[in-house]
């Protein structure tokens, strides 16, 4: 069967609904352009009844909400993870890098943690401060009117705290700490580590009408039925239609590749329907790609033409090169003072109210960049796991461990929110030889090749993960706790975890001035083709020790303003 | 022209900004489902339409959960709060328990039948307990893959069956657990925070949320300072 090809010509093709592709699909659809959204899984409303996990209770799901099938639980709003049937990915030699993909409208802003922090004058230029990586093209002075635009738009609760590489923003007010984050504070500051109020994109405070507020349930991580938590499908797709948008929206549809004219231009995308199973072409004047980082690399490369045999934009052979993800190290604590607790509603926000922004000075430590520690803990609502290893903690005061009655049950509220974990997450450094490739041996459920990872971390992370370890064990100590784990060994890289578990993976596209050794230009134009761009974290030169969502936001909407420049001047 | 499956519109039920919750509809409405996909609801099913544990072993695991956590005063034991039948699900949803809870419920009936000549379910309490004792109790300074058989089997019934219970509607209540409700988060309550010897720092929540204003839309100065 001939492959069907849609006759409407778009002008705009956004492939990806996440962070990029939402504020794309906001941006260029409020600009009175025609827009379609290409989504590889099904629509997704967490308002939607029948869609819905928040304030459920463990007992509504038979499994008790345990992670053995959605990988954060069952409650999580990820329809997706790090595998998923039918598409696989490879590994080069003994790389271990795990890839999530989330396949819903919205991706993984459903279910991220929505730490909503900026990139500093340091993080665009960290090359010329201490040699490693590379420069951006672009300065702090260049996004920061878009991170402005993106707080007031999208609303983010932080303080002005004035602290060197860590810009301040347009804050809603945050919340007040839970108790253990007070012990958290009390035990770093002991230390001189810094803490300060969370960023995180929830609203404490209206920020217009078609958002609700946030009513402190704690489970951002269920995507939110009032839309008071950052998700692109609620908070920008969604507001975008509302508006009269000309959004045409595909869901359950895979992109194969972008194609392209005897010119090289490209004249859109195919994809294939995961509801029949056949495969169709939709055409447009310019074709955005926000598939994440990897998917996008893979769509490009995966896109050959006689115009473009390496693959589309690929002339510089670095599409999926400079590959890179967060470092994160973790460990868990006993808190002895904080036993034996009253209890109260302390659910929160979902997540952390307070934080470490990175302390160090790296010229005098052992590896080049930083990291912000994340925290946890409090009376939480049980769920798989909860209860296991009821009286563990009886070994810290020489009693018995073990039994079984209604001691059980003493136990059990005599320890419930006595622990707190401690998460860093750092920035390792881009490098050429972590990349991302096709696997001409390897298929995915729809025929498309799939990718193969290659990725060492260097020395600079694992030297990182053992300070975060050291760091956490100070912190602890002032807390008067004893850590639940050994200390982790050099031989398990201190802890460190598998390249793509933090999921901020970046870089696979990276822009530059130079076409030779970038893949997409400052606005995110594609060196080789003009009429293509990335607003994922693939174009990303250098991760910082920040989570990437709010860059992507930023740098979405500052590409797709010069989307519509170009297209207003006839340039593309 | 087909379109693959188009988005249809909005759904902005529920969408308030003032203090309250979503909407008694949506509540309501959401009663019999739990977000599952298609896909997900479909395995749920087939896993309920299969029985794993025959009547003996069921009847046994009813006697054993109540003995790890037997009721008080004021909440049933662990059976009451429904922990067999979530044990019935659970080891079909992971099927790498299945053999060791099965044979674990044989060595019981072993180990009965040896002391007492009887199987576990009909023997006394006192004897049940007996024999529970032998395995409830791990060698603290080995971990636990290194404990004889029966103590792992023990552990690890005592774990489900504790998780069973406290992420029950019993369970939860017994806990006190009083969050999973809309509410407007304003702090540690201050006995908590003496109780617990710890204060908040006034300079630090003079920048927090005034919860009064809540409702108030958010506007700034040039410089970022919130002026509402």
């Amino acid at each position: 069967m001939q492959i069907k090809e849609s006759s409407k010509i778009y002008d705009v093709i956004i492939v990806g609904s996440g962070a990029g592709g939402g504020m794309a699909t906001k941006v260029l659809a409020d600009a009175g352009l025609k827009v379609a959204v290409i989504e590889a899984g099904p629509y997704f409303d967490p308002a939607a009844p029948e869609q819905r996990t928040q304030l459920k209770w463990p007992y509504e799901s038979p499994r008790r909400g345990a992670s053995n099938h959605r990988p954060f639980g069952d409650f999580d709003s990820a329809y997706g993870g790090w595998e998923i049937e039918g598409e696989p990915y490879t590994q080069k030699d003994d790389t271990q890098f795990d890839w999530f993909r989330s396949r819903m409208l919205g991706g993984r802003t459903n279910h991220w943690g929505r730490i909503s922090l900026r990139f500093g004058e340091r993080d665009f230029k960290h090359y010329s401060y201490d040699g490693h990586g590379d420069d951006w093209p672009i300065g702090y002075e260049d996004v920061k009117p878009y991170y402005d635009k993106v707080d007031k738009l999208i609303g983010v609760f932080g303080t002005k705290e004035n602290i060197e590489n860590e810009p301040d923003g347009f804050f809603l007010p945050p919340p007040k700490p839970r108790l253990h984050e007070l012990f958290y504070i009390k035990g770093a500051r002991k230390s001189n580590i810094p803490v300060i109020p969370s960023r995180m994109s929830m609203l404490t405070k209206k920020i217009n009408d078609d958002r609700g507020i946030c009513f402190y349930c704690g489970q951002c991580s269920r995507a939110c039925a009032v839309y008071a938590d950052f998700s692109a499908g609620t908070c920008l797709i969604f507001p975008a239609q509302k508006s009269g948008g000309q959004i045409d929206l595909f869901v359950n549809s895979m992109v194969r590749e972008v194609t392209t004219n005897e010119e090289g231009k490209a004249t859109g995308v195919s994809y294939i329907s995961k509801d029949d199973r056949k495969e169709y072409k939709l055409k447009g004047r310019v074709v955005v790609l926000a598939a994440s980082a990897c998917s996008s690399a893979r769509i490009l490369l995966n896109s050959k033409s006689e115009q473009h045999p390496n693959g589309l934009g690929n002339s510089s052979d670095m599409v999926g090169r400079y590959l890179h993800d967060s470092t994160g190290a973790s460990r868990s604590a006993f808190i002895p003072d904080l036993m034996n607790r009253d209890t109260y509603n302390e659910d929160g926000v979902g997540g952390m109210h307070v934080y470490t922004p990175w302390w160090g000075d790296n010229k005098k430590l052992n590896f080049p960049r930083g990291y912000h520690i994340e925290v946890w803990g409090g009376l939480g609502m049980p769920s798989y796991g909860f209860g296991f290893n009821p009286n563990d903690l009886n070994r810290f005061f020489n009693q018995k461990v073990g039994g079984y009655g209604n001691s059980l049950r003493k136990d059990i509220k005599k320890y419930y929110g006595s622990t707190i974990g401690m998460a860093g997450r750092g920035e390792s450094i881009a490098m050429k030889d972590n990349y991302c490739e096709i696997d001409p041996t390897t298929v995915d459920e729809f025929g498309i090749p799939v990718l193969r990872f290659n990725y060492k971390w260097s020395e600079h992370e694992v030297n990182q993960a053992k300070h975060m370890n050291d760091s956490f064990e100070e912190i602890v100590h002032n807390m008067g706790g004893t850590m639940l784990q050994d200390a982790p060994s050099k031989a398990s890289n201190y802890g460190l975890e598998n390249p793509g578990r933090i999921i901020h993976e970046v870089g696979t596209t990276r822009m530059g001035s130079d076409p030779k050794t970038s893949v997409v230009n400052e606005f995110q134009q594609l060196h080789d083709v003009d009429n293509v761009f990335i607003v994922d974290a693939g174009p990303f030169v250098s991760q910082a020790d920040k989570n990437p969502t709010w860059t992507i936001l930023a740098l979405s909407w500052r590409a797709s303003d010069y989307i519509i420049e170009q297209l207003k001047q006839q340039n593309i | 022209m087909f379109l693959g499956s188009l988005g249809t519109g909005l759904l902005l039920t529920g969408c308030n900004t003032d203090v309250s919750a979503p909407t008694p509809e949506i509540a309501k409405a959401a009663e019999d489902y739990f977000g599952r996909t298609p896909k997900e609801a479909a395995l749920i099913e087939e896993l309920n339409s299969e029985q794993f544990f025959n009547e003996h072993e069921m009847e046994t695991l009813n006697i054993l959960c109540a003995l790890i956590l037997p009721a008080n005063d004021e909440y049933g034991s662990a059976t009451d709060a429904g922990v067999p039948d979530f044990l019935e699900f659970i080891v079909k949803d992971m099927p790498h328990l299945k053999t060791p809870i099965r044979g674990g419920l044989m060595w019981l009936d072993h180990a009965s039948n040896s002391k007492f000549n009887t199987e576990f379910q009909e023997a006394s309490e006192e004897n049940q307990k007996a024999i529970l004792d032998t395995v409830a109790f791990p060698d603290p300074d080995k971990p636990g893959w290194e404990q004889p058989v029966q103590v792992q089997f023990f552990s690890l019934m005592r774990n489900l069956t504790m998780t069973g219970y406290y992420t029950s509607e019993m369970g939860i209540k017994d806990l006190d657990y009083k969050g999973n409700q809309p509410n407007i988060w304003d702090g540690v309550p201050e006995e908590v925070l003496q109780k617990h010897g710890v204060s908040y720092d006034p300079e630090w929540i003079a920048k927090c949320v005034d919860q009064s204003q809540r409702g108030v839309t958010a506007e700034w100065d040039d410089e970022g300072n919130l002026i509402t």
